[in-house]
């Protein structure tokens, strides 16, 4: 029993609840810090708790972050579909889980990612990027312009 | 809605049959005054002789008239103009767009600029949908089908626009074989090979260049491009890999027929010019029906 205790207490320790704000878990860990970045979370003063390399079965290694007074819109979570397509956000207030959202990657991407190709005209003038979604996972995203297909280890961010 | 030709997949197999028939009509009779009294604007970003010609050709024989330039040192594009504004300008003084441009996706982006019809004449390592619709045309004439068809494709199948294309136009006939042969560092790039495997079509891969060409109905040749690559070690490397000579053609099928898009540089030897499997001149002759067929139906002018 007292053992039981003590791991639940480091459990608690490790992923500490938050007054308010978003819950985003199941984050292929070896992604974490693509996702810290798209979600511009390395740039805001709020605090942050993140877990990385923590047992899923699912994932193998996930992360986990928690982000204090931040709710994102749809389009950020759109952002975090491209590579982390099976995380799960809780929104939470006052402690409590009040509204779950399950991440779903959209047929068209719009004006997020980068056409990875030097020669995409979309990389020399203003044109807002736009691609369509050929694969889910692992994502493939194709150039409505110059028709070329982006993986997931060649996705930048706009 | 205007009608642009972008990509070769933007037309469907209807409309590419619709080409071949309107094709047909404009050899037997080129000379048809239905561009009368409009102007094309022709705007080739990067210089490139031979698909100017074929196009300025096809517009004047249609009794069209030309506004444009030839290379980009004598458009504003030196001036800094961005492609936006060349194009927005443009489109108001023309009912039609033709235009090469060395960035890819660039003609799909004019096109969405563009308040009247735009057909790519090549955007970079892209597209070039009216090289391939001569291409069919000219595999119809001397074929006399589109279907049941084995095709061989030789050379640098990575790079050349003109081999995708096809492959994408002819994967919509019935039951073409695919057989290509490329070095190692050029073969057809997998998201082709993919677009075959999931319509069930069956393709093989070569690395040597011999007598399996006695199975093909057409060997299409392409010129392994210097500009497409950044290294010239590589370049050098492979250039002189794959070369059709006369002794070659020997034992092949006698309807096979020799394409190539131009300009070629070494890969057919001079002694295939005179065989009557070599098809590259004609190839190029049909060009201007093709374009005149193109031109007319994104117009609707026929």
């Amino acid at each position: 029993m007292e053992a039981n205790d003590n791991s639940k207490k480091k459990l608690k320790l490790k992923v500490s609840a938050i007054k308010e704000g978003t819950v985003i878990d199941h984050i292929p860990a070896k992604n974490l810090f693509k996702v810290i970045s798209i979600l511009g979370l390395d740039k805001i003063e709020n605090q942050i708790t993140f877990g990385t390399n923590l047992d899923s079965g699912k994932l193998g290694a996930k992360a986990i972050i928690k982000v204090s007074d931040v709710f994102f819109e749809d389009r950020e979570i759109n952002k975090i579909a491209l590579i982390a397509p099976h995380a799960k956000l809780n929104i939470i207030r006052d402690y409590e889980v009040v509204e779950k959202k399950i991440v779903e990657t959209p047929e068209k991407i719009t004006g997020i990612v980068k056409c990875f190709n030097p020669k995409c005209i979309t990389n020399h003038e203003k044109i807002t990027t736009c691609f369509t979604v050929i694969k889910k996972s692992p994502i493939a995203l194709k150039c409505k312009y110059c028709e070329k297909i982006t993986n997931l280890d060649q996705i930048k961010m706009v | 809605m205007k009608k642009d030709l972008i990509s070769i997949t933007d037309f469907s197999k209807d409309e590419y049959l619709r080409i071949m028939e309107l094709a047909a009509d404009f050899e037997a009779n080129p000379n048809q005054d239905l561009l009368k009294g409009k102007v094309v604007a022709s705007l080739f970003f990067e210089p490139s002789t031979r698909t100017r010609l074929s196009f300025e050709t096809a517009i004047s024989r249609l009794g069209g008239r030309i506004v444009g330039f030839a290379d980009p040192d004598s458009s504003s594009a030196t001036k800094g103009e961005t492609l936006h504004d060349t194009i927005k300008m443009v489109c108001n003084y023309a009912d039609l767009i033709v235009m090469r441009h060395p960035l890819e996706g660039a003609s799909r982006y004019a096109a969405e600029v563009s308040s009247v019809p735009v057909i790519n004449a090549g955007d970079g390592a892209n597209q070039h949908p009216t090289q391939t619709l001569l291409d069919m045309y000219s595999i119809l004439k001397t074929q006399g089908t589109l279907d049941n068809l084995n095709l061989f494709m030789v050379g640098d199948l990575k790079y050349g626009r003109t081999v995708h294309s096809l492959l994408q136009a002819m994967s919509e006939f019935e039951n073409p074989i695919f057989n290509f042969i490329a070095p190692e560092n050029l073969q057809m790039p997998p998201g082709y090979k993919h677009h075959l495997d999931v319509r069930g079509i069956r393709y093989f891969e070569h690395e040597e260049f011999t007598d399996i060409i006695s199975e093909a109905d057409i060997i299409y040749m392409t010129r392994v491009q210097k500009e497409r690559f950044s290294d010239p070690i590589e370049y050098e490397k492979v250039k002189d890999v794959y070369i059709l000579n006369k002794a070659m053609l020997e034992k092949t099928k006698p309807n096979v027929r020799i394409l190539h898009p131009l300009p070629r540089v070494n890969e057919i030897s001079t002694d295939v010019d005179s065989s009557e499997k070599a098809y590259y001149f004609e190839q190029a002759r049909n060009g201007v029906f093709a374009r005149e067929a193109i031109i007319s139906h994104v117009m609707n002018l026929k």
